[in-house]
């Protein structure tokens, strides 16, 4: 145990129930300021509810909190901010119709004589974002216009123009590319270093690894251990997460595909807007090809593309050898062309929040479930049954909102949801972003199977352990088009950071202009 | 240097709604036997005044994703209050005008309790409120009559030092008296905040409650200021459900024709009084081709239809589709 300092926040003996599940019991946590001090938990472990309790967004049902040795209590966020605590949301907290200056000083923008002064707001928002590494984006953009990595250094910037004492960021870098991660890691060191206190949540082990000086693991609600950053191994500390013997998170590597084997998805010059430039690749039925790179080069306008959601594409979509043209989500899962998209945002693209989960998971499949435009109830209760039993659905019925349920079980309606359609293509963007490990596993697995029954994926993950362990080939994009082409053991770390970094590109882009 | 890129995006709204207006002026005035005169100008800013008032607080409150269907009710229940209250002696008169305002902010706040705190649709709220307001009005004014006092009436509808149309000053010292200290508090911005994404706000630590209370009273006390102009103009009070229903609704063609979007979160009162503007206009162009006022409403809804495909052109230009949706 070790008592040193004086923690500037502490928080003893918090409970916390939804309806009858436990989400906290009995935890306790005490932060030093000029320390990073990570969290540590699977998905349901009761970190997001800890941070919103700290926040100031959810009141505990018991328990206390001490800020200087004195006991505060939180009734709103505004309140936690004025006693200097920030946060950096994993759902961002931006207004996407004001602008990035706007936004930042959102609670306490400059003033004179009562009324906002936009001129000198204009010069801080400035100061703020170079001061958050993100100097490239103008203050006057509209935030509705930015991509979800800006977005997220804008979150950053909104949190320390506050000046806080205690900045938390709950998944803070889930979004954003490999170079700003880099920049927002120096710009955490530097407030670790002017006297802050970081609470960091992440499921990245090398960041941890990277910016920790303390760690807590939280698992069922509870905070049961806390050591050193350093003091134990990544297995020690993914068996304190889940509680259970840690296995290989992968299933084994999958065998080539025979080259014979004839493509499903045949795609040729694909072009779109200044986003996507001459894009060609195949995919054969089982095999999984992976989309890497940086963030934001494409790969999800690849995938909407290909899903007909983008208007104004060129080029030629192939589906077992036969020319098709997608124009919407409809088109796409009609049985003759079979794809299926795993959204990246399950949140807004993937589930209806407030619905039932049987009715999320039925709906990508309603037309072949009804006779003559009327539902068949019975033909739905078998293939939903047959569904949350195949991917192991947790939900405690099948008429709760599909809200009530962890991250990790709604990711899996989604995937549900489409291979109910038993599409023979299936897109996924991303889909184990903010997920726990054990989900991850499940999903790695399930991915698998499906390949091995002989289904094409096309898969995107910004996690390149992810493309090195699943994928048969994965694609590099960069600057909306393919620089590089890996396959087989030829996937590697050091291969995807390179050509991710477009080391190299100029070659690529020769040979891919002169054949 | 690109900041007034941004800018221009910002307001784009209120642009198109101003160049609309003007073009659509110019050809009243070009066409007017009179041309463009003192007296044109200022019988045009009498007519567009009133409309000007009640979009600017059908704005208020749509930025914030409500909507007040007891704006035009609010109007006339105030005209019916002035022909009693502002009359008399100065004195009097300014008591009677200051009651008249206190009036409209009273029936703003009243709904901007029950939406807020009594957690109910707006829409269903005002039609109710607007009702009561309505029935208020009749027992005021049973039958059309009262008076108004008739130096500050004249006044406040004839021309400034023979220069202006003193409706129109009127309407730019609301604008600067209410509008931009609003668009400009931490109260204005945090109604615009909760009408693009009332969470975010509230994650935001923004206080959402009292931006959208504010919103619904000024929106009170600016249909208020109408209610006070009509009687100006009429030198009476009339109790007239027409009217009232005719304002509610004109107020939300002319807020959409400004660039207000009835999502909540972008646009402008600036903007949606050359709304009304535009609207108004559409009138006196039907006067000056000799058509018969029959057209009107045909006419207007012709526009409004037109400004709304205006504004969906945007969604050609579209080339993701989600983006439909957002």
């Amino acid at each position: 145990m070790e008592a040193l300092a004086t923690p500037l926040f502490r928080m003893v003996g918090i409970s916390k129930r939804y309806g009858g599940v436990n989400a906290l019991t009995d935890a306790s946590l005490a932060v030093e300021a000029g320390h990073i001090h990570a969290i540590l938990g699977e998905n349901g472990a009761g970190k997001s509810t800890l941070i919103k309790i700290i926040a100031g967004v959810i009141a505990a049902d018991s328990g206390r909190m001490m800020l200087d040795e004195r006991e505060v209590t939180f009734a709103s966020p505004a309140q936690a901010s004025r006693a200097g605590i920030a946060c950096v949301f994993q759902e961002l907290s931006l207004i996407p119709d004001l602008t990035v200056a706007d936004n930042i000083f959102i609670g306490d923008p400059p003033r004179r004589f009562g009324l906002i002064n936009r001129r000198a707001q204009r010069r801080m928002a400035d100061a703020v974002l170079a001061r958050a590494g993100a100097a490239d984006i103008h203050p006057m953009a509209q935030v509705r216009d930015l991509p979800l990595s800006r977005r997220q250094l804008v979150e950053i910037a909104k949190a320390l123009a506050r000046n806080p004492r205690i900045l938390i960021l709950d998944e803070a870098t889930s979004a954003l590319t490999q170079g700003d991660v880099t920049k927002v890691f120096d710009v955490l060191k530097r407030l670790r270093k002017e006297g802050l206190a970081l609470l960091y949540i992440s499921h990245r082990m090398q960041e941890i690894a990277e910016l920790a000086d303390i760690c807590t693991v939280f698992r069922n609600g509870r905070n049961v251990a806390t050591y050193e950053a350093g003091t134990k191994s990544d297995n020690e500390v993914v068996e304190l997460m889940i509680g259970r013997e840690y296995r290989h998170v992968f299933p084994p590597k999958p065998a080539p595909i025979p080259a014979e084997r004839v493509p499903v998805l045949e795609v040729t010059g694909l072009s779109w807007s200044d986003r996507l430039r001459d894009i060609s690749f195949s995919v054969r039925a089982g095999e999984v090809v992976g989309l890497g790179g940086l963030d934001g080069q494409g790969q999800r306008e690849l995938l909407l593309a290909l899903f007909g959601v983008l208007r104004g594409v060129t080029g030629e979509l192939r589906i077992d050898g036969n020319k098709v043209a997608v124009a919407g989500p409809g088109d796409a899962k009609a049985p003759q062309i079979g794809m299926a998209l795993i959204p990246e945002d399950r949140k807004t693209e993937g589930l209806m929040l407030p619905m039932s989960v049987r009715d999320n998971l039925s709906f990508a499949a309603l037309q072949r479930i009804s006779r003559a435009g009327m539902i068949d109830f019975a033909a739905e209760r078998r293939l939903i049954a047959e569904m949350i039993s195949l991917l192991a659905i947790r939900s405690s019925s099948n008429d709760e909102p599909v809200s009530a349920l962890s991250g990790g079980n709604q990711q899996k309606v989604v995937i549900a949801k489409w291979l109910m359609v038993t599409p023979r293509i299936i897109l996924l963007n991303d889909p184990t972003r903010g997920i726990d490990v054990g989900t991850k596993q499940e999903l790695y697995g399930l991915l698998r199977r499906l390949a091995e029954s002989g289904v094409a994926i096309v898969f995107y993950s910004t996690d390149y352990d992810e493309l090195i362990n699943c994928c048969n080939r994965v694609l590099v994009l960069f600057d909306g088009s393919v620089i590089r082409e890996l396959e087989g053991d030829g996937i590697t770390d050091r291969a995807l950071v390179a050509s991710a970094l477009s080391i190299g590109a100029n070659d690529a882009a020769k040979t891919g202009g002169a054949s | 240097m690109k900041d007034w890129r941004f800018l221009i995006r910002e307001q784009r709204g209120t642009l198109i709604a101003m160049a609309l207006f003007v073009v659509m002026f110019t050809i009243y005035v070009t066409n007017h036997p009179a041309g463009f005169t003192l007296n044109v100008v200022t019988t045009a800013s009498n007519k567009g005044v009133l409309l000007a008032f009640v979009a600017m607080a059908q704005t208020l409150v749509v930025v914030t994703a409500g909507i007040d269907l007891s704006l035009g009710m609010i109007f006339v229940l105030t005209n019916c209050l002035a022909s009693w209250l502002v009359a008399g002696s100065p004195l009097e008169t300014a008591f009677g005008v200051v009651a008249v305002l206190a009036a409209g902010l009273a029936c703003g706040m009243v709904n901007g309790l029950i939406v807020i705190y009594g957690r109910l649709q707006p829409i269903v709220t005002t039609i109710a409120t607007g009702a009561i307001y309505f029935g208020i009005a009749l027992l005021l004014r049973p039958v059309p009559g009262g008076e108004v006092n008739q130096d500050l009436a004249d006044a406040l509808t004839g021309k400034l030092f023979d220069r202006v149309p003193a409706s129109l000053v009127a309407l730019l010292a609301v604008v600067l008296l209410i509008w931009i200290p609003f668009r400009r508090s931490l109260t204005g911005r945090a109604a615009y905040a909760t009408g693009s994404s009332e969470a975010a706000a509230y994650m935001s630590g923004v206080p959402i409650r009292r931006a959208r209370f504010v919103a619904y009273s000024l929106a009170g006390l600016l249909a208020g200021i109408g209610g006070l102009f009509l009687t100006f103009f009429t030198y009476s009070g009339e109790a007239s459900a027409a009217n009232g229903n005719t304002y509610t609704l004109y107020s939300i063609a002319a807020v959409v024709l400004g660039g207000v979007s009835l999502f909540g979160g972008v646009g402008s009162a600036i903007g949606a009084i050359f709304g009304a503007f535009v609207f108004r206009t559409i009138g006196d162009l039907l006067f000056v081709f000799d058509l018969e006022p029959l057209w009107q409403p045909l006419f207007q809804g012709m526009v409004l239809l037109l400004a709304v495909c205006l504004g969906a052109f945007r969604l050609l230009q579209i080339r993701n589709r989600l983006d439909y949706f957002g």
